[in-house]
């Protein structure tokens, strides 16, 4: 893979500016803004979109008058899906091109691995994706879901309205399904259920024959109590997992499958007909009805120039979070990340999905849940949504080593890891 | 007058009977109308009542909102339902069954469900349509009672029973009758025993949950027993089932596998060359099949069931010439130099899969299963899905093709003189480059076909290759370089092996103890399963 990425980035051109500012604006220099998404590899199906929705917002920006009296300006590094890599450009982008603000990463270990870097040179990132919380860091704003603001009301609402008894919790084997999967049994332990009625498997990234696992998911669901999977399996290998379900037959009636990966962009591959009824649970779909989201998915679709192009739960997290760090530098008045670090927590902005989103002083921000059915045409219907917003736990409460661990990002307490029974930061867990 | 008292009095009859379905009409139509209004619990109590109104129309509706087809035409707040037909939806009166138009399913608004609810459908269409002319539909019906038993249906059942003719169905009516008669609390226990029998000769794996159900919720003790004994049974013969089922998976994924190394079988096999690009000519195989079927799509899509072998010969084009290509610009200067060829093709997987990337997009793309190719169908207990079975049927018949063009024609013969000693066969007036561009162009070629059968179960994206590669290194190492027989055998190997770890080690430890396995076995066997013997060796 080494090798590859450094080919690859000797192909893929460095710095791409986009939007860049007219001569006419010639009194101050422009605000740059890094994009760190994979454009080339394994996750740049994923996350090409969400450098193309940066590059919208960015230039409906400057069609408002950009920002502080200056143009905003994107520049565009491709990690190339490799995780070293992610840290290198990092790096670049913070050091050589003396970015404000970063908006990038998908998987949690391209996070980590860019964490030190944003933390040394006091950058400002803002990671868009569902993750498996257990981390709060002074440099970086989470507009993603952390678990309880996704897995555990999916899971909440199995339960109550299909009167789930036995669980599959299946995953690609990594980091964010590997920690959610710990939680959600805990969890599931903690409301009664007994672990033979667990099943957790994890298979690779790519994984494409599913015939045996799924078959074995049959076999475990024929016990007479309903069984439902929770599935965070990633990327390409849901599409043949999804193949695989309609092959076998297993219908959302039988055998429920709920997906925290799983969003429109996904299913645009997949002839969903025979997956009627199985669920998602996200902050966001793009069948939600309402004016903003509405505005969202047709400036969208112009800015594209593709009808058909969809929308999805990310790219809402990025919205969101470029709006946030808009107030937060018009709050502030400068760009500097130290004022801006300050001046976030408490900015609230319209999300898509009907509300205003909130930074908490951890980082995270405020989301409601919504639990969706796959329907024919590819889309998302909201089946079940929480009454009101939910806050974020970044640390669990059903981990041991996490339940005493809060974070504060404001004065005095300044810490990302509080311990409240010992009272100094610090915890376990970091 | 006399004469027109009988007219008045038809007169009045004939009014009394039009205001009687007017009524009826009027309350289908409120019945109806309770069906796309309120929350899911409220449309729950309305299905109830749909069903209990015994109107004909009520399965037809009840079943068009289970499917989804159940919409709202916001203009005049008609329920209709629409059947799909190509863009547009063909719309019927859901209370009269008249025809209504067309609208495009963005003008319409969809009566939405959620899985409790088509459960229930299911569960109350499967009563109400137990005496359906169509044999088909009173088994569905019969399938649907049997998977979720409701108790209320007997009388309807035992009703429909005495009516049945079809052999096969009213054995179905028997087992739904066994399943109702378990579910229900207060059915004396000598029938449900005798129930338990009935479910337990069904013996798949919906009998089984059916079995272990009552076993759960019987308060008799010897009820229970039985329902043990029974799960138990069952259980036995579908776990010898289950080791035919892993069998044919594995026969299955080694088919998969041999599809994808056969290829790289020739290029890498015969003539030596590592090419890291071969899962690239896979990938361009699978784009090939998805640009066909999109012009059939939009052209003619009447031929969509023939897409696929319209492509088949394309995909072999496309990425044979491709193939040519990459030898007579690139790999026939590095002969000799495997570790530059090793790095040159590399870097040019990583070339066509960003040029396809910009093409196409980052993005899956869709390839359809055409009809004949989707569906499954029962062999005794075991599930054979006609998309797995046809690229078994045609990796197998890649595989003979190939064996008669090697061993029966000239150009077989050209090859295989080639490969074994280049001097000799240059003296003896073969021209060797050209043979050599054919052999990686038929190598090449092969992979395309290869892609057209994998993008039907995997995802058509820039990444397809890649996740081929090793797997097809593997399987040609394993066999015996230089063998295709060897390919054939390690394929097969490899897919079983895998299929009977899976369920006990994980995919992900399975795949572990695979190449654990070929590391060690080719250090016991350097020239793998099937090695070529004689002087060609050297």
């Amino acid at each position: 893979m080494k090798l590859g990425s450094i080919v690859r980035t000797g192909l893929v051109a460095v710095g791409l500016l986009a939007g860049a500012a007219s001569g006419a604006m010639a009194q101050a220099p422009p605000i740059k803004v890094g994009i760190l998404h994979s454009l080339s590899g394994t996750m740049a199906i994923s996350e090409t979109t969400l450098k193309d929705v940066m590059l919208m917002l960015i230039e409906e920006q400057n069609k408002k008058g950009g920002l502080l009296g200056r143009k905003l300006e994107a520049v565009v590094v491709d990690p190339a899906s490799n995780w070293p890599l992610f840290a290198e450009k990092a790096r670049e982008l913070l050091q050589k091109d003396k970015v404000a603000a970063v908006f990038g990463c998908w998987t949690s270990v391209s996070r980590k691995s860019v964490l030190p870097v944003f933390e040394e040179l006091n950058g400002l990132l803002f990671y868009p994706v569902q993750y498996e919380g257990e981390e709060s860091q002074r440099n970086v704003f989470y507009t993603g879901a952390a678990p309880n603001q996704q897995a555990i009301p999916a899971v909440d609402y199995l339960m109550n309205n299909e009167k789930v008894q036995r669980w599959v919790l299946a995953g690609t084997d990594y980091v964010y399904p590997r920690t959610t999967n710990k939680i959600l049994e805990a969890y599931l332990k903690l409301k009664g259920v007994k672990p033979e009625d667990i099943m957790i498997n994890y298979t690779p990234f790519g994984h494409s024959d599913w015939q045996s696992i799924v078959a074995d998911i049959k076999k475990f669901g024929s016990a007479g109590k309903k069984t439902a999977v929770v599935s965070t399996i990633n990327g390409d290998a849901n599409v043949p997992f999804y193949k695989e379900l309609g092959n076998q037959g297993i219908k959302a009636k039988d055998i429920p499958v709920v997906a925290f990966s799983v969003g429109e962009e996904e299913l645009a591959g997949i002839d969903t007909k025979p997956l009627v009824g199985h669920l998602a649970a996200w902050n966001y779909f793009e069948s939600v009805k309402n004016p903003t989201n509405e505005a969202f998915i047709k400036a969208w679709q112009t800015f594209t120039k593709n009808p058909k192009r969809v929308t999805n739960d990310p790219m809402e997290a990025h919205v969101i979070g470029f709006n946030m760090w808009v107030e937060a530098v018009k709050k502030a008045g400068t760009t500097d990340p130290d004022a801006v670090i300050d001046a976030i927590v408490g900015v609230a902005v319209p999300n898509l999905s009907g509300g205003l989103s909130a930074m908490m002083p951890n980082h995270h921000i405020t989301k409601p849940v919504l639990i969706g059915e796959i329907q024919g045409n590819g889309q998302f219907d909201t089946v079940w949504q929480t009454p009101g917003l939910l806050v974020a736990q970044e640390w669990s409460p059903y981990l041991p080593d996490s339940k005493d661990l809060i974070a504060d990002w404001r004065k005095p307490m300044n810490c990302g890891n509080f311990n409240v029974v010992t009272g100094k930061c610090g915890g376990k867990g970091k | 007058m006399s004469f027109l008292r009988p007219l008045a009095g038809l007169v009045s009859a004939l009014v009394v009977v039009l205001f009687a379905t007017a009524t009826l009409a009027a309350d289908l139509q409120s019945l109806v109308t309770n069906l796309t209004t309120g929350g899911f619990g409220d449309r729950e109590t309305a299905i109830g009542a749909l069903a209990a109104s015994g109107d004909p129309r009520a399965a037809p509706i009840l079943e068009a909102m289970g499917a989804g087809n159940l919409y709202v035409r916001p203009s005049d707040k008609t329920v209709v339902i629409g059947n799909p037909d190509g863009k547009q939806l063909v719309l019927e009166d859901a209370i009269t069954g008249k025809p209504a138009g067309t609208a495009t399913e963005a003008e319409l608004e969809r009566v939405r469900v959620n899985n409790r609810l088509r459960g229930l459908i299911e569960e109350t269409v499967g009563s109400l349509t137990l005496m359906s002319p169509d044999a088909r539909v009173r088994r569905e019906a019969a399938e649907s009672l049997f998977k979720r038993p409701n108790p209320a249906a007997l009388g309807a059942l035992d009703a429909a029973i005495a009516a049945e003719k079809d052999g096969r169905v009213k054995a179905a009516f028997g087992e739904a009758r066994a399943a109702l008669i378990l579910a229900s609390p207060d059915e004396p226990k000598d029938k449900k025993i005798e129930a338990l029998a009935v479910v337990r000769d069904r013996g798949d794996r919906e009998a089984l949950g059916v079995l272990q159900a009552a076993a759960n919720n019987a308060t008799d003790p010897d009820v229970k027993a039985a329902a043990n004994a029974a799960a138990g049974t069952v259980r036995q013969s579908l776990a010898t089932w289950e080791a035919a089922q892993n069998v044919w998976y594995g026969i299955s994924l080694g088919s998969v596998l041999l599809l994808a190394a056969i290829g790289l079988a020739i290029t890498f096999g015969t003539m030596g060359v590592i090419n890291m690009a071969h899962g690239e000519m896979v990938m361009l195989g699978a784009y090939t099949t998805f640009v066909v079927q999109e012009i059939i799509r939009t052209r003619a899509p009447q031929l969509f069931d023939a897409s696929l072998v319209i492509a088949l010969p394309l995909a072999f084009l496309v990425a044979g010439v491709v193939g040519i290509a990459i030898e007579r610009s690139i790999i026939r200067f590095l002969y000799g130099r495997p570790l530059d060829t090793l790095l040159a093709t590399w870097g040019l997987s990583l070339v066509l899969q960003q040029a396809v990337r910009s093409i196409f997009g980052p993005s899956n793309r869709e390839v359809g299963a055409p009809s004949w190719m989707s569906g499954t169908f029962q062999v005794g207990q075991l599930n054979v899905t006609y998309g797995r079975l046809w690229i078994v049927v045609f990796a197998l018949a890649v595989f003979a093709t190939l064996m008669l063009l090697l061993r029966k024609t000239p150009l077989g013969l050209y090859m295989r003189a080639v490969t074994q000693n280049r001097p000799m066969a240059s003296a003896m007036g073969i021209r060797t480059p050209r043979v050599d561009a054919l052999t990686f162009g038929l190598g090449s070629g092969i992979a395309g076909l290869a892609g057209v059968a994998l993008s039907q179960i995997d995802n058509v994206s820039p990444n397809l290759g890649q996740g081929y590669i090793i797997d097809s290194f593997m399987v040609v190492v394993f066999g015996g370089v230089g063998n295709l027989f060897g390919t054939l055998v390690g394929a097969t190997a490899l897919g079983i092996v895998n299929k009977f770890l899976e369920p006990y080690a994980g995919a992900v430890l399975g795949k572990i103890l695979v190449l654990v396995f070929i590391i060690l076995f080719i250090q016991r066997r350097p020239r793998g399963l099937f090695a070529l013997k004689g002087r060609s060796v050297e």
